[in-house]
């Protein structure tokens, strides 16, 4: 057995994660009396919602008539009817509570001419459930996420909270199918700390580092994804993975959707401005699978623009030079930086890249979180928030800016939960060193391996697997080869080599601990989208182009006890959350 | 004439130097500080030789390729790669800035990759940020406002005003400015410096904000503030194109008219 020194702590709530939802989350455990520690590998401000550029959605109403019914079924028509829709009402009801609340916490919102918050168009964002387009997105220029973060970064340390900043999380603590804490590596120190918690918040984001080209940042590795599955817990949803439209040709810098919202459009090789063809209606702003979609049939029958015809061009050259640098300076800078571009005389080079993930840990509209025994089951203890969660509202495919208002509003609800299950200060239960032990174990053998594979090595084969065999588009055959290729890097880990063996600061032993949290998560991903034969949101298959309401209106859940997956289904909750709104049956979804 | 020399354990010693494995004809001569504090062992400068032709355009694009390929120890930090969230800044061929977004072409000959200067170093590139993390709290970095019974309702703020904090918030807290300052090399404990100066301003000059007054006086101090002697080294570094600088000057004009 490993021995480690160990430093005790005990509080009534800890928060896994500082991004949006962790910082929201925290801010109202501690407005709520209760001692809250918040623990992330990064320092807050670095958590990846900084880099959310377009806005967050709400029906204020500030730029024309709005109604969170509208916000609700274009939710649900995004989702591909796979949204639980008792969750899209929760969630579009308290939108605009929630920015409130952002602006008056300090989010230096653009504004309109009468001095409320600015609202652009945003893909998939319509009036009077369809029929022409609203303006929905909350924006501060093109930088919503990182103004977002810093504000609650603000409002966390006005509250108080306690963070513990550059600790990894190594694995929940699990008694009896209880959640009661959380084992953590101090990267500044070496030390080991074990908190003890009535609950355990995880708010640790998405793992789009599980593809080679992701906008997403190396951060991005879903830690408290895998610890789930670790804790013997399954995944939700996890085939379904958004990839962005616009990011910058061959290096994956996120051009926000934005551009669009305020009339930049995509053009093939021929010039043409083939969203018409595809979405009549809404055209370049259809939702983002469509946009996807579309943009790579363009260049898979011959019309991609470039020496390789493998891109599509962004046009924003048209619009006012103003508009541009009011609303739209960040982009303006990043397509200057990666792609040498001036925005106002040439396009971006842009191709579908992945962004986001829809699956996560499966959760009720309380971000409790969910399992599957018999029926639908709470795990005490336990709550997931964010990109981490799948709640689910965002089903198969996510509408642009819904993912920032996501995270406020669950991080809210979260905390509200929170604060009904427990007393400020109630006494710890003793728990046994036996999960401890176990965590510590795992920590220490990938710590002193001593195998010929490096890290990089085995990161490197499953981003390439993942990003030929589980991409926008999808048959048996490329599944059926990615269920097999990415065992290759999984059984890997078992001769990795970690070279740096130290405590401190040890990021090679970090990367392969983040590693061995992607591959789980890419085996599941993997498996989850061969087992689903339809089309359905951002899951595509060539062989079953179709949706299939009758066998698979139901999200998947998937367990992964090494390398088998276990994948078993529960049925999209087909009620809302109360009768203020009716339920919107499945229809053809037509943009 | 006195002599002054660093302590022993302070001299930057040279190291191991990694050749080409690649036989490539496009090489570049990558100079990296390194220091373990595991290992007892003072400082030195490792030397990589990188293959240019199979490496991506920005420095951090090289320090990956080292990581990856050559020596999986090298410690820095690293999120986003885009620009945004403020992780990689170090100082590259003498200068302060974010490795992701800057383009190892722009540098001739050898690069020179070193920590942010003075500050305590963590292990190889990462330096110690939590005197300027505690010196951000301290300007309590959130919008005061009285309660007033409407708070389901926006603070309305006109685009003129808003555009007054342009150039202040996009502010990601990289510490580029203020580690290039010579002033808050010599007296970094108590003068605040232009990153968390700036960041006050840009809730001084917030129209929603009731709390001016208290926050100016906060920071009108000999040393908090009037360390500033208008170097300019951190306008000149900012990666992100913001002019500290001229916060500084405005918080001063402020308190010199109020």
């Amino acid at each position: 057995m490993s021995t480690y020194k160990i430093i005790n702590h005990e509080y009534d709530v800890v928060v896994l994660g500082a991004g949006g939802s962790g910082l929201r989350a925290a801010v109202g455990l501690s407005e709520a009396g209760l001692k809250t520690a918040c623990i992330s590998k990064v320092f807050p401000t670095r958590s990846h919602t900084s880099a959310a550029q377009g806005g967050i959605s709400a029906a204020l109403g500030n730029m024309g008539e709005d109604d969170w019914r509208w916000h609700m079924y274009d939710t649900v028509k995004g989702s591909d009817w796979l949204g639980d829709q008792d969750a899209i009402e929760y969630l579009c009801k308290e939108a605009p509570k929630a920015v409130i609340e952002l602006e008056r916490y300090g989010v230096p919102f653009s504004r309109t001419d009468d001095g409320k918050i600015y609202q652009r168009p945003f893909g998939g964002m319509t009036k009077n459930y369809g029929n022409g387009t609203a303006q929905r997105t909350c924006a501060a220029a093109d930088r919503t996420g990182h103004a977002i973060l810093h504000t609650l970064y603000g409002q966390a340390l006005k509250q108080n909270t306690e963070f513990f900043v550059e600790y990894f999380a190594l694995d929940l603590i699990m008694k009896n199918g209880e959640c009661k804490g959380v084992i953590a590596w101090n990267l500044n120190d070496g030390t080991i700390h074990r908190f003890r918690s009535h609950i355990t918040i995880i708010a640790t984001g998405g793992y789009g580092k599980v593809y080679y080209s992701a906008t997403s940042a190396h951060t991005c590795t879903g830690d408290g994804n895998a610890m789930v599955l670790r804790a013997g817990l399954p995944l939700q949803d996890m085939e379904f993975v958004q990839f962005h439209p616009t990011g910058i040709y061959g290096v994956g810098c996120l051009i926000t959707e934005g551009v669009r919202g305020e009339g930049g459009f995509l053009v093939n090789g021929k010039g043409e401005r083939f969203m018409e063809r595809y979405a009549p209606n809404a055209k370049d702003l259809a939702s983002r699978d469509v946009v996807s979609r579309s943009m790579e049939m363009e260049i898979n029958e011959g019309r991609g623009v470039g020496k390789k015809k493998d891109h599509i061009n962004l046009h924003l050259d048209h619009l006012d030079k103003k508009v541009i640098e009011e609303r739209l300076p960040g982009i303006s800078e990043a397509a200057k930086t990666f792609a040498n571009v001036d925005v106002n005389k040439e396009p971006i080079p842009v191709v579908p890249t992945v962004h986001y993930n829809m699956g996560g840990i499966p959760t009720n509209y309380r971000a409790e979180v969910l399992t599957l025994n018999g029926s639908e089951k709470t795990v005490p203890g336990l709550m997931a928030i964010g990109e981490a969660a799948c709640v689910s509202v965002h089903g198969a495919n996510r509408l642009g800016s819904n993912s920032l208002i996501d995270l406020v509003v669950f991080g809210k609800a979260a905390a509200k939960r929170a604060a009904e299950l427990i007393k400020p200060g109630s006494p710890h239960e003793e728990v046994s060193n036996e999960e401890t032990n176990k965590c510590l174990d795992r920590f220490d053998e990938i710590r002193n391996s001593k195998g010929s594979m490096k890290t990089s090595e085995l990161r490197l084969s499953m981003q390439k697997t993942m990003q030929s065999k589980c991409a926008v588009f999808r048959t048996e055959k490329t599944l059926k080869e990615g269920v097999e290729q990415i065992r290759k890097p999984y059984e890997g880990m078992k001769d990795v080599s970690v070279k740096d063996k130290s405590l401190l600061f040890n990021t090679d032993l970090v990367e392969t601990l983040e590693f061995d949290n992607l591959i789980r998560q890419a085996l599941t991903t993997m498996e989850s989208a061969y087992n689903r034969k339809e089309s359905r949101g951002a899951h595509a298959r060539e062989d079953y182009n179709k949706r299939d309401d009758k066998n698979f209106m139901k999200h998947t859940l998937a367990w992964q006890n090494g390398n088998k997956i276990d994948i078993k289904y529960r049925d999209v909750h087909s009620r809302t959350l109360t009768n203020e709104v009716q339920y919107f049956p499945p229809k053809e979804r037509v943009y | 004439m006195t002599q002054f020399n660093l302590p022993q354990n302070s001299k930057i010693q040279v190291g191991r130097y990694y050749k080409d494995q690649t036989n490539s004809k496009n090489l570049k001569k990558v100079n990296v500080y390194r220091w373990d504090p595991s290992d007892g062992k003072n400082p030195r400068i490792d030397t990589f030789e990188v293959d240019m032709d199979n490496c991506g355009p920005k420095v951090l694009d090289i320090l990956f390729k080292i990581k990856n390929e050559i020596d999986p120890s090298l410690t820095f930090r690293r999120s986003c790669a885009h620009g945004v969230c403020g992780s990689c800044a170090m100082n590259v061929d003498g200068i302060n800035t974010l490795a992701c977004i800057k383009s190892h072409s722009d540098i001739n000959g050898d690069l020179n990759v070193y920590p942010l200067p003075h500050l305590k170093v963590v292990k190889d590139l990462i330096g110690d940020l939590s005197n300027l993390y505690k010196q951000y709290e301290l300007i309590h970095p959130w919008l005061k406002v009285d309660q007033t019974g409407e708070e389901k309702k926006e603070l309305k703020q006109s685009q003129k005003d808003r555009e007054k904090l342009d150039g202040y918030y996009e502010c990601i807290l990289c510490a580029c400015c203020s580690t290039s300052c010579p002033s808050y090399w010599w007296n970094g404990e108590k003068y605040l410096g232009p990153a968390v100066l700036l960041q006050a301003y840009r809730w001084i000059n917030d129209s929603r904000d009731n709390d001016k007054k208290e926050r100016l006086k906060k920071v009108a101090d000999e040393l908090k503030l009037y360390r500033c002697h208008t170097i300019m080294n951190c306008t000149n570094s900012c990666p992100k194109g913001l002019n500290p600088a001229k916060a500084i000057g405005s918080i001063k004009k402020m308190l010199a008219t109020s």
